[in-house]
């Protein structure tokens, strides 16, 4: 299993530098610089000179990726040109929203998707086929920035209900409840759009255990219909259910960079978004790290799941 | 031919599928010939109705901000947001479909580099990196197409690349090498036809995914800007809360025809994998049943 682990380690890195690589390629390639920031005649040449060197701008292309690259690994990402701060100290601080954020939606997503799939294979033609239909139309045909609208215009103008926009209510300590109050609209939506994707694996991989012998004996034994279900159906559908999980969690931090942003919600999405448009290089690269991370992180715990459950796959391409 | 002679039938066959076809034929022809058949002109300001107009017979969905009439930049904007989602997904075929199965036929170095490229693309989040795209090089509706269609390819490989494999081992291609075709010959006579039949029903997702990463782009402002409209930017307006609350009639329209636009794709794109499929039910004759 080390061995396995190592292997797959060692097709992760090329991935990870070909993603910097390529982020800093088109950071390079497009038009407007640092001075572009501070707007028309803010600098003169002099300065514009002295600050490029500053930030070590003035280096050619080469050069500057591996310089920033001895920072990675010295776990130096450099300093924002817009904030000032560095841009290790700015991930730390978005991080445990986003986390936050994906980590209920994610939640919610699994907890719908998970029973439906297993009910709407179990009857296909019942009320939980057709809400799993609906929720498989919603995921693949409602971007989340409309859901988004929709429901701050029920929920949070009509109704008056929730708060549509931040972390916490301005001026307050910031309490558990209020959290919770902003939070339920903006991981509603990141769950909601992406129900529909988990449920249909598991409806797909439920459907096909179903359809086994042992199905129809834990059946003929008297088993109760439930007992049948949970305990045998959705027990040896649980791989495949769990692989779907995570194989869509690039998609998911994907998503939640749009509802991030409409909700003001202060996380990493709202930050790649302000770095992106303000052409801050240093930050651009740093959230773009910190995501590569994140997807290729998961993929590896994928296939370590895929090999601990699964001993073929283990010897199979070595 | 008579292969995509029984893909039609067995789709028209189907009511669902035929009707979602309908929808999307109307649909562009609506937004390819009523500007120049009702005179439609969205960047004109009309002074007389005002900003903000509520719908009326003149502005059948009121007017904007600057007093520009809604309709007539739903309908422009429309061909904006279909012109992105078509090309785009064409584009992503064009690139997808050869380095498919150029990996899957020539196997060695070229499947490795293409699958790993694919792998990068398929791994990272794409709307981030549309983001940044777009955002640095500017968001004109090519740029879009080729943003989006560059960026979407790796689907359409794998695809590709994954029945090249089975189909390169069939009798009917080693014949062809036997006989001393060329590789290209191979390839375009042999391979792709029996390769491509999934690309069909991919194509109408990735239409329906361009359609909507445009619209979230422009609804955040990074995608088609003002004045140039586009669904995603007329339901731009709706984040200040008057517009959301008070004034309707300006984002729900484009929405609608939004969601609607990419459920008929979802349905025609399912439809036309069952019909490919010699194994569906439809292939062995009746949707009665569904």
């Amino acid at each position: 299993m080390a061995h396995y682990i190592r292997r797959r380690l060692i097709t992760a890195v090329p991935v990870f530098f070909g993603i910097t690589l390529l982020v800093f390629l088109l950071l390079d390639l497009a038009p407007g610089d640092l001075t572009d920031l501070m707007g028309e005649g803010a600098a003169s040449a002099a300065e514009q000179a002295a600050m490029e060197a500053a930030f070590g701008l003035d280096q050619p292309l080469p050069v500057r990726y591996l310089l920033w690259l001895t920072g990675l690994l010295q776990g130096d990402l450099g300093r924002s040109y817009q904030y000032g701060q560095s841009v290790s100290d700015l991930i730390a601080q978005r991080l445990w929203p986003s986390l936050l954020l994906t980590g209920t939606g994610v939640a919610l997503a699994v907890a719908i998707a998970v029973p439906l799939g297993l009910l709407a294979a179990w009857r296909p033609h019942s009320l939980w086929g057709r809400l799993s239909e609906l929720f498989t139309v919603i995921g693949s045909a409602m971007p989340g920035f409309f859901l988004a609208l929709v429901s701050i215009c029920l929920f949070s103008v009509q109704l008056g209900w929730l708060p549509a926009s931040g972390m916490y209510t301005a001026g307050t300590g910031g309490s558990l409840g209020d959290l919770l109050r902003h939070l339920t609209l903006p991981a509603a939506i990141v769950g909601v759009s992406n129900v529909g994707s988990i449920l249909r694996q598991t409806q797909s991989a439920c459907l096909e255990v179903m359809g086994e012998d042992y199905i129809m004996t834990a059946r003929a034994k008297g088993l109760r219909e439930r007992a049948v279900l949970v305990r045998h159906g959705l027990r040896a559908a649980l791989i495949p259910v769990l692989t779907s999980i995570l194989s869509h969690i690039p998609h998911i931090i994907g998503g939640s960079v749009v509802v991030e942003r409409i909700f003001g919600w202060p996380g990493m999405g709202s930050l790649m978004f302000s770095a992106v448009s303000s052409r801050d290089f240093n930050l651009v690269m740093g959230v773009t790290v910190w995501m590569a991370l994140t997807v290729l992180l998961t993929s590896l715990l994928l296939d370590v799941v895929y090999g601990l459950v699964d001993p073929r796959v283990r010897y199979e391409r070595i | 031919m008579s292969g995509y002679k029984r893909m039609w039938r067995r789709l028209l066959g189907d009511r669902r599928a035929a009707v979602c076809l309908g929808i999307l034929a109307a649909e562009l022809l609506c937004v390819l010939f009523l500007p120049p058949l009702l005179g439609l002109e969205p960047d004109l300001t009309d002074r007389t109705a005002g900003f903000w107009a509520p719908p009326s017979p003149e502005h059948w969905l009121g007017t904007d901000d600057v007093g520009r009439d809604v309709f007539s930049r739903l309908i422009c904007g429309g061909r904006v947001s279909l012109l992105v989602g078509y090309g785009a997904a064409a584009l992503n075929v064009a690139v997808g479909v050869p380095l498919g199965l150029l990996a899957g036929y020539r196997r060695g170095p070229w499947e490795f580099w293409i699958m790993r490229l694919a792998d990068v693309f398929h791994t990272f989040p794409s709307i981030v990196l549309t983001l940044c795209l777009v955002t640095l090089f500017g968001a004109s509706p090519l740029n879009l197409v080729l943003v989006l269609g560059l960026l979407g390819w790796p689907d359409i490989a794998r695809l590709v690349y994954g029945n090249t494999l089975s189909v390169r081992e069939k009798e009917y291609v080693t014949a062809a090498r036997a006989l001393g075709a060329r590789t290209g010959t191979i390839l375009v006579r042999n391979v792709l036809p029996n390769a491509a039949a999934p690309v069909w029903a991919a194509l109408a997702q990735r239409v329906g995914r361009a359609i909507l990463s445009e619209s979230s782009l422009s609804f955040l402002g990074v995608g088609i800007r003002p004045p140039q409209a586009s669904w995603g930017n007329l339901m731009q307006s709706a984040s200040s809360l008057a517009v959301l609350a008070g004034r309707p009639w300006i984002w729900v329209p484009p929405g609608l025809l939004m969601v609607l636009t990419v459920v008929c794709l979802h349905v025609l794109g399912n439809a036309l994998r069952d019909a490919m499929d010699p194994r569906s039910p439809a292939g062995r004759g009746g949707w009665e049943g569904r």
